[in-house]
């Protein structure tokens, strides 16, 4: 083989690069999932639809939202699992409970590396904690 | 398959039998869980055509018209800023400006130097709606030209569309112009990079509520439904004599002046 060693080298330091990302990890801490701070219970007693319901689904409920209130003119959501009525608002009605935006937006969506536009329209209330 | 007689009185049996059985089908249709999970505020006010009809004989000053143009602002966090790079939903400007087409050499000396109050003429026929390539800017059932800051992508051919100049652009982030202790915090502001103007309070219409400066005009504002003889603006346009902005357009304005 015509220059062996030269091809060997660049195979291994290759190899050392595109490996990287797990070794370099390679007894990093454990990925946890965020705990989740539920309001007090003389705030709020239950969301409007299952926990995981919501963990799952609550950007596309919002999307939902948005485009019936804005479009359609629909203002009221009914709710799946026992039919009580809420107002679609994200200002209005989820941070009512979720009073806090840093401990309840943010906490999932920071870990998750993810970061949705909606609040640079949309105001985040004062935290009162919940 | 042969079509014989038989054949033919054995489907038709069968298709009298399931239209029979129609009301009974509905029926237990009922029972199953539903699927729409959304429906409309039931206060909402309807029309066919919401319309605004607006006395300039009780809007002489700017002392008239502050408190209307203040209460909108405040209520759907308008910024303030000043110079060319300003956002209104409702402002004012001479006679010259408004009625161009209609104002002659020589001008009744009052008109001639009085400010007329100005917003969104949510056009029967919108070139803004017409040129939006994302539909962000769209016509409502009821009439009302309406905006969606989710999909506006600030193109601005709306603005270049409109005769009116209704239209605002957020040259950069409203939030720092904005006072946050006026702030509504029911209605959200807007982002750097979108086009907003007035929506005829579509908002408050769907909780029952006239628009924000109908409320603040002490009647000198009216709104209602063009579309019906017997509204209150239908009424106030057949008694007295009214004029559009540039009608000559054609995209027939759903702002009215009396005179």
């Amino acid at each position: 083989m015509y220059d062996g060693s030269k091809i060997l080298a660049g195979l291994i330091v290759f190899l050392a690069l595109v490996t990287f990302p797990f070794w370099n990890n390679f007894g990093a801490k454990e990925w946890k999932q965020p705990e989740l701070k539920l309001p007090p219970k003389e705030v709020a007693t239950q969301c409007i639809e299952s926990k995981e319901y919501m963990r799952e689904q609550h950007m596309k409920i919002l999307d939902d939202w948005r485009d019936q209130v804005v479009r359609e003119g629909k203002r009221i959501y009914i709710a799946k699992r026992d039919h009580k009525e809420y107002q679609m608002s994200l200002q209005n009605t989820c941070m009512k409970c979720h009073d806090d935006k840093e401990k309840f937006c943010d906490k999932c969506h920071t870990t998750a590396s993810v970061s949705p536009y909606c609040w640079d329209c949309h105001i985040a209330p004062k935290a009162k904690g919940n | 398959m042969q079509k014989t007689r038989r054949t033919f009185l054995k489907y038709a049996g069968v298709s009298v039998l399931g239209l029979a059985a129609m009301p009974a089908v509905k029926a237990a249709a009922s029972y199953v869980p539903h699927q729409v999970h959304e429906k409309p505020d039931p206060r909402e006010l309807h029309a066919k055509r919401w319309a605004m009809v607006i006395d300039t004989r009780r809007l002489n000053s700017d002392e008239d018209m502050k408190p209307l143009i203040d209460a909108c602002h405040k209520e759907h966090n308008v910024p303030k800023i000043d110079g060319p790079q300003e956002v209104k939903w409702l402002w004012t400007d001479t006679m010259h400006a408004v009625f161009p087409e209609q104002s002659g050499e020589f001008q009744h000396a009052e008109l001639e130097h009085k400010n007329f109050l100005l917003l969104c003429n949510h056009c029967y026929n919108p070139p803004c709606v017409r040129v939006c390539p994302t539909k962000a800017t769209f016509k409502l059932q009821n009439g009302i030209t309406m905006m969606d800051m989710h999909r506006c992508i600030g193109c601005r051919f709306c603005m270049a569309a409109c005769p009116y100049g209704a239209r605002s652009f957020n040259f950069k982030n409203p939030r720092p112009f904005l006072d946050e202790a006026a702030q509504n915090p029911e209605y959200p502001t807007r982002m750097r990079g979108v086009v907003e103007k007035c929506t005829f309070c579509s908002e408050r219409l769907e909780k029952g509520q006239k628009p924000a400066c109908v409320e603040a005009s002490k009647g000198a504002l009216l709104f209602g439904d063009l579309a019906d003889p017997n509204s209150e603006v239908r009424k106030a346009l057949k008694e007295n004599y009214s004029i559009v902005r540039k009608p000559g357009l054609g995209t027939q304005p759903s702002v009215y002046y009396i005179i």
